[in-house]
């Protein structure tokens, strides 16, 4: 039985693989031939969808607009969280539990139920459709996960580090960004890799907060099912590309990402 | 355990991060407040309505059905989720470099934006064009999951094991590589089986990340729009029509701003009271 374990990965790595196999099939068509017969391959070859992204300024925007309030949201997140997370691994005051739950109850918030009040906070303050709007927006539950996160790899550290330092004389600031920061590289590369991942993913409110500037690429994809009917060849393709920096981010990640939960308090 | 030290300046070291998420939550959660009690006939005038709509929305059937169909949703992907993501996680490899190939295989589809998921799962499962739908109709059985309400929960479901199954095998996975070699090596002199070894070593290992596995799957599971709205649009029908796509259609799509804001109330402080239950009865073992 052991003999034949790495069947069950290896079907299931199958099944995770057939929607994008059909997703990057599909990319490489024309809607001639998507609508008109159905081809395991791409009987002709075409690069056209892609192309089109690429020379196409509404299109390929929409990355740069995307990626640009993720690694903004990413960089105040990680930030904010890391003097945050180790209050609460070392620190008790006033409060601390309360505030811990009330963070972790905002990761409970559905983003249905903040859409509208969203779109009117931000039109009210002035950052409607601009970048920093949407990575503001975002932190209301990458923060409280990036706390979660950081806060467990930090516990794993033993306070004797910070109390040699301050015998050393070292000040505070220095302990903590010389020696403290680098010892939870780890954990800020997991914490980094979860915000960029649910910024990243996440459309609805990116769409609420955005009309034209600052657009996101999924919200510019939803255009291909309204203007020209429904152009699949070009959807796909732009389907694709969105999978492209998720992979890169995650193979940074690959060896920490299955250490980085382990640690994580409940 | 860490030994805590009372120092009451960790709250200028949270500052920051309660402005920041403050600003987000407190204010738009004030405006639901706000609205939630309140009637509205345009033009900015608002009168006092009390708990009206909050009678209304838990007395309304269109919500009960949308409730029993989410809980019927979450119920049964954490039904398959949880056991399968472990299975796979306890027949991964635990050493070598396929590890790596199967956890960056497998993490990819987390990392996919959700309505590109929804779409995916559109063109894959679509029966004149797609490959899952093709297939399915060539083995003999009528699926359209754009007009039957029961081919289209398949495909709902199906999409949601193939998109967070992975979440559960990653912290499965995490939790199996925290035991040391020794422990099994000590089950082996024992003689123990494989399902002692499920049972006495790796499950009591796992318990903590299946515990947040559960809780994040029930949260995002129980918030889920786009996949859904993109997949099917919550039909045929009403049939897919989930708690969040019901709220837009009330809140966006007719404007309603009373009764969707108590919804939104509402919605939220069951996601807090279940998340409670399940955090209190998963943990409760672990104070005795």
């Amino acid at each position: 039985m052991t003999r034949y374990k790495w069947l069950v990965p290896a079907l299931y790595i199958i099944f995770l693989m057939l929607p994008i196999y059909w997703l990057l099939n599909m990319s490489f068509k024309t809607t001639n031939e998507i609508l008109g017969s159905f081809t395991l391959f791409p009987a002709e070859f075409t690069l056209d969808n892609y192309r089109k992204i690429f020379t196409d300024s509404t299109w390929y925007m929409g990355y740069v607009n995307s990626l640009t309030y993720v690694v903004i949201n990413t960089v105040i997140s990680v930030t904010v969280a890391l003097p945050a997370a180790y209050a609460f691994s070392r620190y008790r005051f006033v409060g601390d539990k309360h505030l811990f739950f009330w963070l972790l109850t905002n990761r409970m918030a559905p983003p249905a139920v903040f859409a509208l009040p969203f779109f009117q906070l931000y039109s009210a303050v002035g950052l409607f459709d601009t970048h920093i709007a949407v990575a503001l927006a975002h932190c209301l539950f990458n923060i409280p996960l990036a706390v979660w996160i950081l806060e467990g790899f930090m516990s794993g550290v033993p306070k004797e580090l910070d109390e040699t330092a301050y015998v050393d004389g070292y000040p505070f600031w220095r302990f903590f960004i010389k020696i403290f920061l680098p010892t939870i590289a780890a954990g800020i590369g997991v914490a980094a890799f979860f915000c960029f991942m649910f910024s990243w993913v996440e459309l609805l409110l990116a769409k609420t907060l955005t009309s034209v500037e600052a657009k996101p690429i999924a919200a510019t994809m939803t255009r291909t099912a309204s203007t020209s009917g429904y152009e699949l060849g070009l959807l796909a393709a732009a389907g694709t590309l969105t999978i492209i920096p998720g992979a890169f981010v995650i193979y940074f990640v690959r060896n920490y990402i299955a250490k980085g939960f382990a640690l994580g308090r409940v | 355990m860490i030994r805590k030290t009372t120092n009451q300046k960790g709250w200028l070291f949270v500052a920051p991060v309660v402005l920041l998420v403050a600003f987000n939550a407190v204010i738009p959660l004030m405006t639901v407040v706000n609205y939630s009690i309140q009637e509205t006939f345009g033009d900015n005038v608002f009168f006092f309505e009390g708990v009206k709509w909050f009678e209304e929305v838990l007395h309304s059937e269109r919500f009960h059905a949308a409730l029993m169909r989410q809980l019927a949703f979450t119920g049964m992907i954490l039904a398959i989720e949880v056991p399968l993501g472990v299975a796979i996680a306890l027949a991964m490899p635990r050493k070598g470099p396929w590890v790596s190939v199967c956890l960056v295989l497998m993490a990819l589809p987390l990392l996919i934006p959700w309505n590109v998921v929804g779409a995916m799962w559109n063109i894959f499962a679509l029966p004149d064009i797609g490959l899952l739908g093709r297939t399915i109709n060539a083995l003999g059985i009528d699926y359209n999951f754009t007009r039957q309400p029961g081919s289209a929960w398949f495909t709902l479901i199906l999409m949601d094991v193939w998109h967070w199954t992975s979440l559960v095998v990653l912290l499965a996975y995490a939790g199996l590589s925290s035991i040391p070699d020794a422990f099994y090596q000590a089950a082996k002199i024992d003689g123990a089986g494989a399902w002692a070894i499920f049972r006495y070593i790796q499950l009591p290992k796992m318990k903590r990340v299946l515990t947040i596995a559960i809780l994040l799957r029930f949260m995002d599971s129980f918030m889920i729009y786009t996949e859904p709205f993109v997949l099917t649009g919550g039909g045929p029908g009403n049939s897919t029509t989930l708690l969040s796509i019901d709220l837009v259609k009330i809140a966006l799509g007719q404007f309603d701003l009373g009764p969707a804001a108590a919804m939104s109330l509402i919605y939220f402080l069951i996601i807090l009271l279940l998340s409670w239950v399940f955090y209190t009865l998963m943990t409760r073992n672990e104070a005795n």
